[in-house]
C-alpha cells in the first residue's frame, strides 16, 4: 500500500459527525478563519439529531418569567444526580438561551408564544416551560437550520464517508483516516484538530430508538488513540419507547406527550407514577391526582410525577411489568386521548400522531398509547476540558452525545440538544484556539495510517468468516440481557466475559462483496467499535457499586455517598483492556453548590444565589 | 406470524443489473424496511440500501415499491394482499449507484444556490417576533425530511431530464419557506423565474400526492411563488403601483455559480 497514492485532503479542522454537534462546531470553527470539513457516515441532515422530538432546553423565561439560569442549572444537577461536571452544567445553562436565539436569526422556525416570542413547554424534571420546540419534531429543525445555513460558511461537507480510525504526530492528533461509501475506496484526512461528534452506541442493545448510526465510533476511535471516557455507566434508557408492534419496538415516543399532558397508567387503570416518587423530589412533586390535575393551570400545584426524570419513569414501568401490572404487550399505557382534544393533540403531537397511525395503526387521540423502555442515550462519552471541549489528547475535541460530562447520571429530557449548540460551539473556539498556538503541522507516519487500512481490507479480504450482522445481533442480546436498566455484579461479568468471547470472534468476520457501497463490510467495521463501547460500559458499570441515576445495581441499592465523589475514567489498557480509575470531582465553587442544593424557595427568593455570576 | 413473502429487489449498480428474488420471513407490524434489511442480514450481506431513524422522520429509505416512490420505513406489509409480491427498486429520476441507493447530490447542489435565510432588524426592545399564524404557513414547508420523492416523481425531472432549467418541488418549497419567513428580507423572486424555474411545473400535484409529510407543495408553496413571479413581472397595476410610489423591485436575476 502506497500511502502517498491515496487521496488525500488538508485541514485545519475536521469534524467528524455532522449532527447538532459536528455541524455547530463546524461553523464555529469556520466562523474563525479555520479550514474545516465535517465528515459522516451518512447523507448530510439525516444524522440522529433529526429524531430529537420534544425540543431544547433554554431558560429564556418566555413563558414563565421566573425561569432562570441557576434553577435550569439546579434541575440539570438534581437531574444527573450531582455526578454532573459542575462547570459543564454551569456554562450549559447560562450560555443556551443565546444559542436558542441564534437558531432563531440563522432561520429557525419555533413554536411561538401569545407575544410572538418563542414558545416553551414542560418537560421532566424541568420546573418550568422551558424547551424551546416546533412541535414534536424539533430535531429536524435544529438540523435544517444548521444545514442550511452551514454550506454556506465555506466548510467542506464529506458525506457518505466513514472515518476508520485517529492519526497521531507523537502524542497530538493529526487527522483521520476513513472511506467513502459509494466507492470503497480510501482517504486521509491530514488535519490540526480532529473535532469528534459522533453520538452514542445504542445499537449496542436490541431495543432501542437508536439508528445504525449509533455505533460508539467516536468512543473506540479516541479510546484506541489513548483518549479518556468518563460516566460510561451511565446509559439512559427512555422510559416511553413503542412496544408494539415487535417491528418498531423501541422507537422512540417523545416525552413532549407527558410534557403536554399525558398521564402512565397500568392495566388495572392505576396511575402509578405517584407510588415512585423519589425522596429527593417529593417536596416538588404532587402526590395526589386531584393537585397534578390542577398543574399547570394553578401555579401553587406541583408537577405531575409523570414527569420525574427519565431513570425514575423508566424503572417504575419496569417495575410494574415485573409485578404483573404490565400492558398486553410488556409496557405501560400513556395516555393523553383522555386528556387533551384531538386537535389540540394533532397540533402539537404531530409526528408521535402520525408514526403511531402508520405503524402501529392506532390513533392517539382516541386511544392509550403502550409504551416501554428503551436504550436512547449515552450520559457518559469522551471526557473533556468543560470550557475547550479538548481531550487528553492534544488536538483531539468531543462534544455532543459522545462527550461525557453535562449530564453525570442522567440526562434531562430536552438538555440534549442544547447540549448539542453550547458545547458544539465551545469546541469549534476550542478547535480554533489551539490551531492558532500550534508553531509546526502535526505529520502522521505512514505506518499508522496502512494499519488502519489494512484492517478494514482484511474484513473483505479474508476467504471465509463470520456474518457480522448475526454477530452484532449476539451483541445486542447480550446487553439487553445483562447490562440492561437493572444490573448486578454477576450479570456484568457475564457480559464482560461474552463480549471478550465476540472480540475474538470478530477477528474473523467476513464481508462478502466488493468495497462498493457494501454495507456489510460497513457492519463489519462498526462491530468493533460496538463491542469496544460494550466492553467499557459492563467494566465501568461492574466497578460502580451503588445505585445512581441510570445505573441501578440490585445487588447495590441506593445511592451511596462515598460514590458521590468519584466519576469513573475509563482508558486503554497496555493490554488492551479497559482499565477503570475513580478520579475525584474537584470541588465546585461556592455559589455553585449553594445554587445545586438550595431548597426552591430559598433560591427563588434570592435567598441564595443571589452573589452568582451572570457571565461565564 | 409464521409466514413468508416474496420480495424482487433491484441488485446491480450502473453498469446494469436485475432483480432478485428473496423469501423472507414475516412477522407481525413489518414494513418493507423491515423485510430488506433482513434479506441484508441473512442473506445478501451487500445489499445496499440507504436508511437511518426508521420512523418516517429523516427521509433516507426513499424507494420505488411495487411502481410507487414510498419510504419503505412507512410501508407496511399488511397494506398489501396477502400474497402480493413485492418489487422493490430504486429512485428512477437519479442516477443509480448500487442496488436501491442512488446519487441524490444534484438535491445538495441545488440546495446550496439557493440565497439563504436572513434576517432583519430586531424590534424596538431587540426582540424578532413572530407570531403563530404568521408562522403556520412557513412550518408546513419545514416538516420536509428531504425525501426526495417529489423529486423523483416531477415530470420536469423524471421524464423531461430538466434538472438544467427546473430546481423541482423540493426546492421550491425550500424557496417558499424563505419568501414567506417573516423576519427574511432576502428577495428571491427574479431567480425564482430565470434559474429556479417556477414556470416549468405544469401543475400536476404528483409531488404532494406522494409527499409523506403531506405538505401541500404545489398549492402552498409552487402556486403563490408563481403568482409573486406574475405579480413582479407581468401585472400591469401593480407596475402602475411600482411606477407611482417609486419602488423598485429587482427583475435581473443575480448570477449563482453552481458549485460541482
Amino acid at each position: 500500500m502506497n500511502v502517498s497514492e491515496i487521496q488525500t485532503f488538508e485541514h485545519d479542522v475536521l469534524v467528524i459527525g455532522a449532527g447538532g454537534a459536528g455541524l455547530c462546531a463546524a461553523i464555529e470553527a469556520s466562523a474563525q478563519g479555520m479550514d474545516t470539513a465535517v465528515v459522516c457516515k451518512s447523507l448530510l441532515g439525516k444524522a440522529h439529531t433529526v429524531m430529537a422530538e420534544g425540543g431544547m432546553a433554554a431558560a429564556m423565561g418566555n413563558v414563565d418569567a421566573r425561569d432562570n439560569w441557576k434553577i435550569h442549572f439546579r434541575d440539570t444537577m438534581r437531574g444527573g444526580k450531582f455526578l454532573n461536571q459542575w462547570r459543564m452544567a454551569e456554562l450549559h445553562a447560562k450560555l443556551a438561551p443565546e444559542r436558542v436565539r441564534e437558531l432563531e436569526r440563522w432561520g429557525a422556525v419555533f413554536d411561538r408564544t401569545k407575544d410572538g416570542l418563542i414558545a416553551q413547554r414542560n418537560f421532566g424534571g424541568h420546573r418550568y416551560p422551558r424547551l424551546a420546540h416546533v412541535g414534536d419534531r424539533t430535531g429536524l429543525e435544529l438540523i435544517r437550520t444548521l444545514q442550511d445555513h452551514g454550506v454556506h460558511q465555506g466548510i467542506t461537507f464529506h458525506m457518505e464517508c466513514t472515518a476508520l480510525g485517529l492519526l497521531k504526530d507523537g502524542d497530538r492528533i493529526a487527522g483521520a483516516c476513513a472511506y467513502w461509501r459509494e466507492t470503497g475506496r480510501f482517504v486521509i484526512f491530514r488535519a490540526k484538530a480532529v473535532i469528534l461528534a459522533t453520538g452514542g452506541a445504542g445499537k449496542a442493545w436490541r431495543i432501542t430508538s437508536n439508528s445504525w448510526e449509533y455505533t460508539g465510533d467516536g468512543f473506540a476511535m479516541a479510546y484506541d488513540a489513548g483518549a479518556e471516557l468518563m460516566d460510561m455507566e451511565f446509559t439512559q434508557f427512555h422510559p416511553t419507547g413503542m412496544v408494539w408492534p415487535p417491528s418498531v419496538r423501541g422507537t422512540l415516543v417523545t416525552e413532549g406527550v407527558r410534557g403536554e399532558g399525558g398521564i402512565l397508567k397500568n392495566s388495572e387503570g392505576e396511575r402509578f407514577m405517584f407510588r415512585y416518587i423519589p425522596e429527593r423530589f417529593a417536596p416538588e412533586t404532587a402526590d395526589t391526582i386531584e393537585e397534578a390535575d390542577r398543574w399547570p393551570d394553578d401555579p401553587n400545584a406541583r408537577r405531575p410525577p409523570e414527569l420525574l426524570t427519565r431513570d425514575v419513569v423508566a424503572r417504575a414501568i419496569l417495575a410494574e411489568v415485573k409485578a404483573g401490572r404490565g400492558s398486553p404487550h410488556g409496557g405501560a399505557f400513556l395516555d393523553i386521548a383522555s386528556r387533551r382534544p384531538a386537535d389540540y393533540i394533532k397540533r402539537k403531537l404531530p409526528s408521535m400522531y402520525h408514526q403511531f397511525k402508520e405503524l402501529a395503526e392506532l390513533d392517539i387521540t382516541k386511544e392509550p398509547m403502550e409504551v416501554g423502555p428503551t436504550m436512547h442515550y449515552f450520559m457518559g462519552g469522551i471526557r473533556v476540558d468543560p470550557d475547550t471541549e479538548m481531550t487528553n489528547v492534544p488536538g483531539l475535541f468531543a462534544c455532543g452525545e459522545c462527550a461525557a460530562g453535562l449530564h453525570g447520571a442522567n440526562r434531562l429530557g430536552g438538555n440534549s440538544l442544547s447540549d448539542l449548540i453550547v458545547f458544539g460551539k465551545l469546541a469549534g473556539t476550542g478547535a480554533a484556539e489551539y490551531v492558532r498556538s500550534l508553531s509546526s503541522s502535526p505529520k502522521a507516519d505512514d505506518e499508522q495510517i496502512t494499519a488502519i487500512f489494512r484492517a478494514a481490507t482484511d474484513i473483505l479480504n479474508r476467504e471465509s468468516g463470520e456474518n457480522p450482522y448475526l454477530l452484532h445481533e449476539e451483541l445486542q442480546d447480550t446487553m439487553q440481557e445483562l447490562v440492561g436498566i437493572v444490573r448486578t455484579g454477576e450479570q456484568l461479568s457475564e457480559a464482560i466475559e461474552r463480549i471478550g468471547v465476540l472480540k475474538k470472534r470478530a477477528q474473523n468476520l467476513k464481508a462478502h462483496g466488493t468495497s462498493q457501497y457494501n454495507p456489510g463490510w460497513h457492519e463489519a467495521i462498526s462491530v468493533h467499535s460496538l463491542l469496544t463501547a460494550a466492553d467499557i460500559v459492563a467494566h465501568a458499570a461492574l466497578v460502580r457499586e451503588e445505585s445512581r441515576g441510570a445505573h441501578t445495581r440490585l445487588d447495590f441499592e441506593g445511592e451511596r455517598e462515598e460514590w458521590g465523589k468519584v466519576n469513573l475514567v475509563v482508558r486503554k489498557g497496555a493490554d488492551g483492556r479497559p482499565v477503570v480509575e475513580k478520579v475525584e470531582r474537584t470541588p465546585p465553587p461556592r455559589y455553585l453548590e449553594e445554587i445545586a442544593y438550595a431548597k426552591i424557595e430559598e433560591l427563588e427568593s434570592g435567598k441564595v444565589g443571589a452573589d452568582a455570576p451572570d457571565g461565564v | 406470524m409464521g409466514s413468508e413473502r416474496t420480495f424482487h429487489i433491484w441488485r446491480g449498480d450502473a453498469s446494469g443489473g436485475e432483480f432478485k428474488t428473496y423469501r423472507v420471513p414475516v412477522d407481525q407490524g413489518m414494513v418493507v424496511l423491515d423485510a430488506i434489511l433482513r434479506v441484508q442480514a441473512t442473506q445478501a450481506n451487500d445489499l445496499g440500501v440507504r436508511w437511518n431513524c426508521k420512523a418516517g422522520k429523516c427521509g433516507s429509505c426513499s424507494m420505488e415499491i411495487n411502481g410507487k416512490p414510498r419510504l419503505a420505513c412507512m410501508t407496511r406489509l399488511n397494506t398489501f394482499g396477502p400474497d402480493t409480491e413485492i418489487t422493490v427498486q430504486p429512485l428512477k429520476t437519479f442516477p443509480l449507484i448500487k442496488d436501491l441507493v442512488t446519487d441524490v447530490s444534484w438535491n445538495y447542489r441545488q440546495n446550496e444556490r439557493i440565497p439563504p435565510f436572513k434576517i432583519g432588524e430586531p424590534g424596538p426592545d431587540g426582540q424578532y417576533r413572530m407570531y403563530q399564524e404568521d408562522v403556520d404557513r412557513v412550518q408546513e414547508f419545514r416538516k420536509c425530511i428531504e425525501c426526495f420523492l417529489c423529486q423523483d416523481v416531477c415530470h420536469v425531472l423524471r421524464d423531461r431530464d430538466r434538472k438544467d432549467a427546473f430546481v423541482g418541488p423540493r426546492f421550491m418549497a425550500r424557496l417558499a419557506s424563505l419568501e414567506m419567513h417573516p423576519l427574511d428580507v432576502e428577495d428571491r423572486i427574479p431567480e425564482i423565474k430565470a434559474i429556479f424555474g417556477s414556470g416549468m411545473c405544469n401543475i400536476t400535484r404528483c409531488c404532494t400526492e406522494v409527499c409523506p409529510e403531506h405538505i401541500q407543495i404545489t398549492d402552498n408553496a409552487i402556486i403563490p411563488l408563481k403568482e409573486r413571479v406574475v405579480d413582479r413581472y407581468y401585472d400591469p397595476l401593480q407596475r402602475l403601483v411600482r411606477a407611482i410610489t417609486g419602488r423598485k423591485l429587482r427583475t435581473r436575476p443575480r448570477k449563482l455559480p453552481m458549485k460541482s
